[in-house]
């Protein structure tokens, strides 16, 4: 028989058994927010195609048809499109997750589970139109002629850098947004910015010498740089002492943000 | 048998804040006023712009629940019951104290957390089975019986938000029916859904605490659910455990602490009011003046002060059961059709039937209206308490509220 003890202060034993034990709520949570996810809109899953293509010809059109950025060698759409997809990912599991205990306020103070499982669960709505995006991806390249190198094969590490940044800047968001709903406030309006100091519309190689490090201080700088030249190739671009930077800030971000949320976690029924 | 809850010296502390502060404390605010408190060398603000006060929700509770108990906890409101409930749900911590819950443990502090509302019927079972610990196979395996408890079999595939309300109580209380916990936590939800429903679920908590030895930790305002289900109660009140013990002592205590002492004495009614004090019962054969034996003829004799003269009043008497339903009810009406005029001072005022009622316990009530206006309104206390008269059965639920004797015969009738 399961035995269970209640302390002040304590209980932390178990947390990540109970996170094991609940795997199945998460992926009900997941699959119910694939479920809503496009329900009552008339085009229904085309919005997933739909949103980074229109994003990709915007960017497309100002950066490369009217600032006339280079493009190294590759066609402008394709450098876009090549950093929507790591831009995309880390945007939405950043503000899904941030938003995720808020938005399950009512779960929150009716039921115990280990609070991790609800940014977690976001994860799978972003991980599917990631899929989606994938799938464009593979188009356009093919439109455009230009066949992947062995390098693709380090893509899953980019993209595990993305996620992890996302998740950590999320878990921080989560549970701010407990006891500051201005987060919910503040979060569009840090991706709006993000994405004009990150490398999405353009390329890095554009940024000065002495601007370099700085630049890859934004993690995701560098999952981007990592997915154009995993799917692109071209060795110029890639400056590897950023993405490592990039990479170490990613990894520090997760680890805080569980470490931060692991401890405020406990009172999210009571300030909720 | 063995314990299934052990709490020892339980105590949870919220900290108010007085201020004029926003109900959501904004980052500004707490960005400034720490800004402000590091520029002071890390003093707080001058003048105390908030002050925080202790407040404890539970103060030093122990108590120990053995496997198979029902309890049910009372207490007025803000008396701590639902915060014992979160932290016993591990919801919220304990700023103090030891729990020790030995088995598995379902909370159902609301009916239908988790809900959404775009999913169909069969979907939300399955999400809110699952939320409240339900693995997927329990699910599957159970799911039929969850349908058909629920009566939506119909609607199965239709988003939940169309769905009447009491459909939407029925399926979230049927997948709630259907846990099998070993401890079972339940607060007030049983408030919801029509009054045939919650007969059936109470049933159904019945059925499952007493042939399965579970656990339950009941909280309810509704005293007849506590009797029906609980074998004990606690009663809490401001955060302290003041009683516990067999359910009808606690229950009669604290039906005694909300209605404060009976007002006995006619000069406590203040001038221009009419009021109910007290009632017995005439020509019963039971010792106790508020019970009578199954089928007697009784009078039920209310005694009303009245300090000012009504005109057109119309008095009316009500038998219910505890869970609500009307069995009974008389009116002054069938004797005086235009009415009654009520003149200051004191009166018996007399219902007499002969009582046609199952054993069990009962609430009546009385009232008087001056034209469509209620002048006074009282739920008698105590409740009617009707006793087994010789040799009949005890009652049984489901063979019905009356003790109506049905004659039975068989006779051929083909051609």
């Amino acid at each position: 028989m399961q035995r269970v003890v209640i302390e002040a202060g304590g209980g932390d034993r178990r947390y990540w058994q109970d996170l094991w034990r609940f795997r199945e709520l998460m992926l009900f949570l997941a699959w119910r927010d694939l479920l809503v996810r496009y329900k009552q809109t008339a085009i229904g899953l085309a919005w997933a195609l739909l949103r980074p293509l229109v994003a990709m010809v915007a960017f497309t059109v100002i950066f490369g048809q009217i600032a006339k950025l280079p493009s190294d060698g590759v066609p402008y759409p394709l450098l876009v499109f090549s950093a929507m997809l790591p831009w995309q990912l880390f945007a939405s599991a950043f503000a899904d997750s941030g938003n995720s205990v808020v938005a399950n306020a009512g779960m929150v103070s009716k039921i115990y589970f280990p609070r991790l499982i609800l940014p977690l669960s976001t994860l799978a709505v972003c991980l599917a139109d990631f899929a989606v995006a994938c799938l464009i991806l593979v188009g356009l390249m093919a439109w455009y002629g230009h066949w992947p190198s062995v390098s693709i094969l380090s893509l899953p590490v980019f993209m595990l850098m993305a996620l992890a940044a996302a998740l950590g800047a999320g878990l921080v968001a989560a549970a701010l947004n407990v006891r500051y709903r201005d987060v919910r406030y503040v979060l569009p309006f840090v991706l709006q910015f993000g994405l004009y100091f990150s490398p999405v519309g353009f390329s890095s190689s554009l940024v000065p010498d002495g601007w370099r490090l700085v630049f890859y201080l934004n993690p995701i700088a560098g999952a981007i740089d990592g997915f154009r030249w995993s799917l692109l190739g071209g060795g110029g671009q890639f400056y590897l002492e950023g993405v490592l930077l990039s990479a170490l800030l990613s990894l520090l971000l997760l680890v805080g943000g569980l470490a931060y949320f692991r401890r405020v976690e406990r009172s999210f029924a009571d300030n909720i | 048998m063995s314990n299934a809850i052990l709490v020892r010296n339980l105590s949870k502390r919220y900290l108010l804040r007085h201020a004029a502060r926003p109900a959501y404390p904004t980052l500004r605010d707490a960005i400034g006023s720490g800004l402000r408190r590091a520029l002071r060398g890390g003093r707080q603000e001058p003048g105390g712009a908030v002050t925080e006060e202790e407040f404890w929700a539970l103060k030093d509770i122990s108590f120990e629940i053995m496997q198979g108990d029902r309890i049910g906890i009372v207490g007025r409101n803000g008396a701590g019951k639902s915060t014992l409930l979160k932290i016993l749900s591990r919801i919220t911590e304990p700023s103090a104290g030891r729990i020790e819950l030995n088995g598995r443990v379902v909370s159902l502090l609301e009916v239908g957390t988790g809900f959404h509302p775009e999913l169909t019927g069969r979907e939300n079972i399955f999400l809110n089975g699952s939320i409240m610990g339900m693995s997927r196979q329990e699910i599957a395996r159970k799911f039929d019986e969850i349908v058909a408890f629920a009566e939506v079999e119909k609607f199965l595939d239709t988003p939940v938000k169309r769905y009447s309300s009491g459909m939407y109580v029925r399926l979230a209380f049927s997948v709630a029916a259907h846990l099998e916990p070993e401890i079972l936590i339940v607060d007030e939800v049983l408030a919801v859904g029509d009054a045939a429903f919650q007969r059936k679920c109470l049933g159904k908590m019945e059925d499952v605490s007493v042939q399965e030895g579970r656990t339950v930790l009941f909280v309810s305002h509704n005293m007849g659910t506590i009797r029906q289900l609980c074998n004990a109660a606690m009663m809490l009140d401001r955060g302290a455990l003041v009683a516990s013990g067999p359910v009808s002592d606690i229950v009669t205590r604290y039906l005694r602490t909300v209605t404060g002492p009976v007002e006995t004495s006619p000069d406590d009614v203040p001038e221009g009011q009419v009021r109910f004090l007290a009632w017995r019962l005439e020509g019963s054969t039971a010792d106790d003046p508020h019970s009578c034996y199954s089928r007697e003829n009784c009078r039920f004799v209310f005694r009303l002060v009245a300090r000012t003269r009504v005109p057109h009043v119309r008095m009316g008497f009500i038998i219910q059961t505890l869970t609500g339903i009307r069995v009974v009810s008389g009116t002054s009406n069938t004797t005086h059709s235009e009415g009654l005029t009520l003149m200051p001072g004191c009166w018996d005022v007399i219902f007499t039937l002969n009582v046609p009622l199952k054993v069990d316990t009962y609430r009546v009530s009385v009232n008087i209206k001056s034209g469509n206006e209620y002048v006074t309104a009282w739920s008698a206390e105590p409740e009617l308490v009707v006793l087994p008269a010789g040799d009949q059965l005890l009652s049984d639920a489901g063979s019905g509220l009356l003790n109506e004797p049905v004659k039975f015969c068989i006779s051929p009738s083909c051609p």
